[in-house]
């Protein structure tokens, strides 16, 4: 067994080496050191205990136990001194001597104290781990007057904490205006107000000259801080001094073993330092010429690290964006990205200084570049998403500022988390309360959204609360950053739908278990999650070469029906455009009768879902509406559902075009596609739009000069109202625009991406650019979708109801009872 | 104790599951990529979903209705959910697949 040590006990090495347990468990013989005393604890809860909100318990994340269980050896209150890299082994302060075949470098950092005269006196201190934190209680108890030397976000957090504990707390900042690198003057004047009435009081622009000490009487007597001296000449009481000007990366140790330190310690893409065998991580190391001191990019880096050390090798870490909030309770602040502004830069302002409600957002070239939340930061997880993302927001911009609730969110009523009770219902899909989120977080010390589903189920089912989740695990853990977007296919793979989509098009993969191999999965089946997604990509990149893998699909889509609670299937055959006939009619009631079917129901797209069928049943019901003319409605899959109509000119009186007739034509066109996730159309015959056009995937509305088209709407979790793309003269212009869109959609979106969000995400732009202005795009794209449509266009119920095919599906097996 | 005659490995297709009616139910017999083969009761601990439908990934079945993920070898739920459903002793000797209720 290879030997692994941790040099430091905190939240990125502990992290790392989670990651690591979690794919590589019986790799390495693991050894940790930390300098303090404690286990690992979430250092960015200590504000909290300061405060006095928790106690330190509330924040240990992996106690004595969890090193006794993994394996791991723990040395607490232990400093490495010495890494001797050609003997390969690192020395303590206290002379133990481990060797290691890889080393991992975690030592965080440490506050950067000004070195003004009186600085080391016995009551001037950082603010970065528990020792600090009961410095600053037990002075709480005896001393009064408190100074706590920088305004950003620990020092604000720090005098907030101390103002709790009954001190006469003043914050003094460099700057004339707090949290500068967060916020703009108006949100910081805003803060300002606030904290003053509280009870902080603030000295800006303020330059301290010297810490002054207290003149002992006897010589017993002690030497400690007794106030503060400005250059201004101002002189004031304290006894205790806070400094919390900035951090410094830890990287001493690194330097004098002589790995490359610039800023930090110098790490690669794959968080190696320049000596190939030893590793960092954390706030110790600067990766592409940045620092980071938030706990979201040690994570990112921590799985990468995790990635390498298991020896995967194919994670790759390319820098972090992050956000922040202030963890002070009754502030909520959050800040992203370039919030000043800048040359060609655009400001949207929304200001209710009375409320103490400030937003700003600041766009260039219709993209987020950066936002400042102050008073109402509900939508700030949605706004780093659009500025990760590089959404193109000019089709979201009247209603930008108003937050994500505003472009309809049907349902789920008053989203300020805030305000919610505890036994306000988040989940509504699952039945979870917010105070069910909060205690898994707090009890099971979870940090991702992935944790929380999988422990409370909330937003693992239809993922509309998924804001919601990420804003309760955001207060509740303080510096949490939303998932990544770029974020792996599924647990099987670090690759993304888009590295996984070009890897199966360059490599002409064409099979499941192909690209499971070549693309180096961890798990040699893939998963319920990574199948399907596979299996979809390999038919929609290859329909003429690759075979459909049964196993690899839902079981509605593996026996062409929809699984009811009870394990019964329910039936919808097609109906074209929404019409039928005496024939089909009979042959249903036919089929409900012989086969004793417990419920028949209309559905919402016109058509006839008879309910309760018995699996064993299903090729012989099929048979027989397969006898009257009928073929699979598809209902059951992530394909071409139903096209809607209205009667349309045939009949009605203010119908200008024949919306029946173009429902017919285009669902004869398109049936039997798959789709990324499940594609709806409608035709309505006048501007009334009987149809409901304007809320499906593709939509038509006939005007008397020709047909309008309308894309990406949605009528279900989230209601959107379709965009128009463009309008066109005749029959055939609308089926092969229709084509054409539907064929971008397959070869674009992700494998269960719908085409309302995917339109958000690509930009509406983007598909009139292909669709609309470039003509020989746009038939390219008709061609390549009539082309797969050859090998789609053959009815699955006629395959299993009378050619033989997945016989095994549908009977159990035979049994003889044996001695 | 009885013991059934249920047919041959390739009745079952890979990562795949075959039902046998049994006087003690609904029983569902998977295979996995590399032949071994389980036998379980087809009800999810959860809501009573057919195990039997779901996909099969390593020794593990995802439960077509909600999800949980059944352990072919225990029957238990993957935490955190928490629950157990019925496993059967089955062997495959001379080619044949013989199930024990």
């Amino acid at each position: 067994m290879e030997k692994l040590i941790c040099i430091g006990n905190g939240m990125a090495g502990m992290r790392t080496l989670e990651e690591l347990l979690k794919v590589a468990p019986d790799k390495y013989e693991i050894t940790v050191f930390g300098a303090e005393p404690h286990p690992n604890y979430n250092r960015i809860m200590l504000s909290p205990v300061l405060a006095g909100e928790k106690r330190v318990d509330d924040i240990i994340l992996n106690d004595a136990q969890w090193y006794k269980d993994q394996w791991i050896t723990l040395y607490t209150s232990e400093k490495i001194t010495t890494i001797d890299r050609v003997k390969r082994q690192v020395i303590s302060d206290k002379g133990t001597a481990v060797k290691y075949d890889r080393l991992l470098i975690a030592t965080g950092s440490t506050p950067f104290i000004i070195p003004v005269p009186g600085h080391h006196l016995p009551g001037v201190i950082g603010f970065r781990d528990i020792a600090d934190v009961e410095t600053m209680l037990a002075t709480s108890k005896t001393g009064k007057h408190a100074v706590v030397i920088g305004g950003g976000l620990l020092g604000l957090e720090a005098a907030n904490g101390l103002l709790k504990q009954g001190m006469d707390v003043t914050v003094v900042h460099l700057m004339d205006s707090l949290l500068e690198r967060q916020l703009d003057k108006p949100a910081a004047a805003l803060l300002k107000r606030f904290l003053e009435q509280r009870g902080l009081n603030f000295l800006m622009a303020a330059q301290t000259e010297a810490i002054l000490s207290t003149t002992p009487l006897t010589s017993s007597e002690q030497v400690k801080v007794r106030g503060v001296r400005f250059k201004s000449g101002l002189e004031i009481p304290a006894d205790l001094v806070v400094m919390a000007v900035g951090i410094r990366p830890n990287f001493e140790l690194a330097k004098s073993a002589g790995l490359h330190c610039e800023r930090g310690l110098v790490v690669n893409d794959t968080l190696q330092t320049y000596d190939p065998r030893i590793y960092a991580v954390g706030e110790c190391v600067q990766h592409r010429g940045t620092t980071y001191g938030l706990v979201a990019p040690l994570f990112e880096q921590a799985k990468v690290c995790a990635n390498h050390l298991a020896g995967y090798g194919f994670a790759s870490y390319k820098g972090s964006q992050v956000a922040t909030k202030l963890k002070v309770t009754g502030v909520d602040l959050f800040s992203a990205g370039n919030f000043n502004g800048g040359e060609g830069c655009e400001e949207i302002i929304f200001q209710d200084p009375a409320a103490g409600i400030y937003k700003k957002l600041v766009i260039k070239n219709n993209h987020i570049e950066g936002a400042v939340l102050y008073g109402d930061t509900v939508d700030g997880s949605w706004y780093f998403d659009l500025m990760r993302d590089g959404t193109d927001i000019s089709a979201l911009r009247d209603h930008l500022l108003f937050g994500q609730a505003h472009l309809g969110n049907a349902g789920h009523g008053d989203s300020r988390i805030a305000v919610l009770s505890n036994d306000a219902e988040v989940c509504g899909c699952n039945g979870v309360c917010k105070g069910d989120i909060i205690k898994a977080i707090t009890d099971k010390g979870l940090f991702t959204l992935e944790e929380v589903r999988a422990h409370t189920k909330a937003s693992s089912s239809c993922g509309s609360c998924t804001g919601l989740v990420e804003q309760i695990l955001a207060s509740t853990v303080g510096n949490y950053s939303p998932t990544p977007k770029d974020k792996p296919l599924c647990g099987c793979t670090e690759h993304t739908h888009e590295q996984v989509q070009r890897a199966i098009k360059d490599q002409h993969l064409t099979s499941v278990a192909a690209v499971i191999q070549s693309l180096n999965w961890k798990n040699p089946d893939g998963c319920a999650s990574c199948r399907p997604a596979l299996n979809y990509y390999l038919i929609a990149t290859w329909p003429d070469k690759v075979k459909d893998d049964p196993q690899s699909r839902f079981i509605n889509e593996r026996v062409h029906a929809n699984i009811q609670k009870d394990g019964t299937y329910s039936v919808v055959p097609r109906m074209w455009g929404g019409l039928t006939n005496p024939k089909e009619l009979r042959a249903i009631a036919d089929v409900v009768d012989k086969f004793k079917i417990p419920e028949v129901k209309i559905t919402g797209g016109q058509r006839i879902d008879l309910f309760g069928v018995k699996k064993e049943d299903l090729p012989a019901v099929w048979a027989d509406l397969n006898a009257a003319g009928m073929v699979s409605g598809h209902a059951y899959g992530k394909a071409l559902r139903t096209v809607k109509t209205c009667a349309g000119s045939n009949w009605c009186r203010f119908g200008t075009q024949d919306s029946t007739g173009m429902g017919v034509k285009l669902e004869k066109m398109t049936w039997g596609s798959w789709t990324p996730h499940k594609f709806k159309m409608a035709v309505s015959g006048c501007p009334r739009n009987c149809a409901e056009a304007t809320i499906k995937d593709f939509g038509v509305v006939a005007v008397d000069s020709g047909w309008e088209l309308h894309v990406g709407g949605n009528g279900g979790i989230k209601v959107r109202v379709t965009d128009l793309l463009c309008k066109v003269k005749t029959q055939a212009e609308v089926l092969e625009y229709c084509g054409a869109f539907m064929q971008l959609y397959r070869e674009q979106a992700k494998y269960l991406e719908r085409t309302a969000p995917w339109i958000e995400r690509v930009g509406l732009e983007f598909v009139k650019q292909h669709i609309v202005e470039d003509e020989a795009g746009r038939k390219t794209l008709h061609e390549r979708f009539l082309a797969s449509q050859q090998y789609a266009q053959d009815d699955p119920w006629a395959q299993r109801a009378s050619q033989g095919v997945a016989a095994h599906e549908f009977s159990p097996l035979q049994t003889l009872e044996v001695a | 104790m009885s013991r059934l005659d249920i047919g041959v490995l390739n009745d079952i297709p890979r990562l795949g599951a075959r039902v046998v009616q049994t006087e003690k139910g609904r029983i569902a017999v998977f295979r996995t990529r590399d032949d071994q083969v389980f036998a379980v009761h087809d009800t999810c601990p959860h809501k009573g979903g057919p195990l039997s439908q779901g996909m099969v990934s390593g020794t593990t079945v995802v439960c077509p209705l909600h999800n949980w993920k059944i352990d072919l070898n225990s029957g238990q739920a993957q935490a955190p959910d928490v629950g157990c459903a019925h496993t059967f002793v089955i062997e495959q000797v001379n080619g044949r697949l013989l199930l024990n209720l």
